[in-house]
């Protein structure tokens, strides 16, 4: 095989670009979604508007910055927001198609945990707690969750809600889940559903990274690899230095 | 420059804090990743403020080195981070397990917001769509359900926030405290304007005529200002947007500094207490500093015609 060999950090990013074809209003996180809007900035979706929650709009940061607030996303942005606008007007408003979040802790339900782990009054692990995930996860029309997978993330019951997950016929709460081994979308009822394998990730190797019995699609499919392009993309222009990608 | 007058409220940093923030005080210091004043910050440490409650959407570095060095007994705050890099480790120390000395009040992003807004408009709450179907109102008595009296719906409401101080740093401001900012605006305004006290710090002081130049950046009016610091690189390691870069070097140094209570009250010695202001603070981190932070070059706003209507 000719092909070029790639990390799951960059399936994972390639996986979730992809699925912002046709998206139009983003709201960015740091980290892996960053990169991979700037993917689908790349590819899928030229004509993307970035929203980081820093508070700048059709942002075309110059670099990849280490975090979302960097004088990069505001030269040359299409507008400058406070914070009472970019959560009243654009987010809370309506305006924003896709919205991204990491996760500490995720539940079947697409229920996130990103503020304690263990109890809330003393907790073993303070996380960053809501920032803004409480309102992407309530007012974005399409929430995608990037985060790897184990037995301590995607877990039976997290030890606290941050975010709101899906409940039966309600439109709110993650769309698509991202992780290093796999897709997964919500059924009508809101439970997660398994609809696409990684390369080289079984479904074993799958249940064997998460605390419930999973749901699988009946037409479960593999994630098409990396492209050559992608890959390009993501270790040439993106992430030169590997910040993200190992 | 501008003539010293008598509505001149331009001061030291040091006279500034020793005047405005008191022991027992709230104070915000506000700044979205942008213009956060670490200037400020590390004076409260230095005239060795205690029992604050400090207020911040973003802790950032700055309040971690702040609780390090024990000026609060409480925070409010929606995001405890060191953007990009992970923990800030200062606090978690005495927030986390059976050490848990500080005293939290957690909000989302917006819940501060509204907090802002509510206190500065003189409202008894500002209502949002959050928190729904979550644990933040059980972990947060004062986040509470209301019924709207138009209709069957029920929204959130979260309480008025009036810190009892208010730190804004800026680019330029005059003497009587004209604020103008550009670049990330974060919720600045709003905490100036909820504020009983506001001390505004900036990179540059400039004529009242400058200010009069360009009214539509000006964020906060000098009627609300108590006084005006100069602090070139008052906000670093954060940014000022044309001034200087963040620099992501120090956020990235702080998490191992900040690792170790003894690492952190050393650094504290020597960059804070053993500085006697901010210029010295920036000599003894060295002259690599400034060059690293330079921007690559200028991007100029084209000019805009306000017109004369005489």
């Amino acid at each position: 095989m000719s092909e070029v060999a790639y990390t799951r950090a960059e399936m994972m990013i390639a996986a979730a670009a992809r699925e912002l074809a046709g998206t139009r209003v983003c709201f960015v996180g740091i980290g892996l979604p960053n990169i991979a809007v700037n993917l689908a900035l790349l590819t899928v979706a030229p004509d993307l508007k970035l929203i980081y929650e820093a508070g700048a709009y059709g942002a075309q940061p110059a670099r990849l910055p280490l975090s979302i607030g960097d004088p990069t996303i505001v030269t040359g942005s299409l507008a400058v927001m406070s914070q009472a606008d970019l959560f009243g007007l654009y987010l809370q408003g309506g305006r924003v198609d896709v919205g991204f979040l990491g996760a500490a802790q995720i539940d079947r339900h697409g229920n996130i945990n990103t503020t304690v782990i263990g109890s809330y009054e003393r907790p073993t692990v303070r996380l960053p707690g809501s920032g803004g995930a409480n309102e992407i996860a309530m007012h974005s029309k399409q929430v995608f969750v990037v985060m790897r997978q184990s037995k301590r993330s995607f877990v039976e019951r997290i030890d606290f809600r941050t975010s709101p997950g899906n409940t039966p016929g309600r439109a709110r709460g993650p769309s698509v889940v991202v992780t290093d081994l796999a897709l997964y979308r919500f059924d009508a009822d809101g439970e997660m559903r398994l609809d696409s394998l990684h390369p080289g990730a079984s479904l074993d190797d799958v249940r064997a990274a998460m605390a419930w019995q999973v749901r699988v699609a009946e037409g479960l499919t593999e994630t098409p690899r990396p492209s050559e392009e992608e890959l390009r993309l993501m270790r040439e222009v993106l992430d030169p230095e590997r910040r993200y990608l190992r | 420059m501008t003539k010293p007058e008598a509505t001149s409220k331009v001061t030291s940093l040091r006279e500034a804090i020793a005047r405005l923030v008191h022991d027992g005080d709230s104070v915000a210091i506000e700044g979205f990743t942008h213009l956060i004043c670490f200037a400020a910050g590390h004076e409260i440490i230095r005239q060795q403020r205690r029992e604050l409650t400090l207020i911040r959407m973003t802790p950032d570095v700055i309040y971690d080195q702040m609780i390090g060095a024990g000026v609060a007994r409480k925070l409010v705050f929606s995001w405890l981070g060191n953007p990009g890099v992970g923990g800030l480790h200062a606090i978690r120390r005495v927030t986390e397990g059976a050490e848990a000395t500080l005293e939290l009040e957690e909000y989302s992003h917006f819940g501060m917001v509204g907090r802002y807004i509510a206190g500065a408009t003189g409202l008894p709450f500002y209502p949002l769509r959050s928190y729904e179907g979550t644990d933040m109102p059980e972990a947060n008595p004062a986040i509470r359900p209301l019924a709207s009296p138009y209709g069957d719906d029920t929204v959130y409401v979260v309480p008025p926030i009036n810190p009892d101080v208010t730190i804004v740093h800026a680019q330029r401001a005059d003497a009587a405290g004209d604020t103008q900012v550009w670049g990330l605006l974060g919720s600045q305004k709003e905490a100036a304007f909820a504020a009983k006290r506001v001390i505004v710090v900036v990179e540059e002081l400039v004529d009242e005529s400058v200010i009069r130049a360009d009214p539509n950046r000006t964020i906060i009016p000098g009627t609300i200002v108590d006084a005006v610091a100069v602090v070139p690189f008052g906000a670093h390691p954060s940014f000022a947007q044309g001034y200087y870069d963040r620099d992501n070097t120090f956020y990235v140094e702080w998490d191992a500094v900040s690792r170790d209570a003894a690492a952190t009250a050393a650094w504290l010695d020597r960059y804070v207490y053993g500085a006697a202001d901010h210029a010295e603070y920036l000599a003894a981190l060295g002259s690599g500093v400034r060059e690293r932070i330079r921007p690559s070059g200028p991007a100029l706003a084209g000019p805009i015609d306000y017109g004369a209507y005489r």
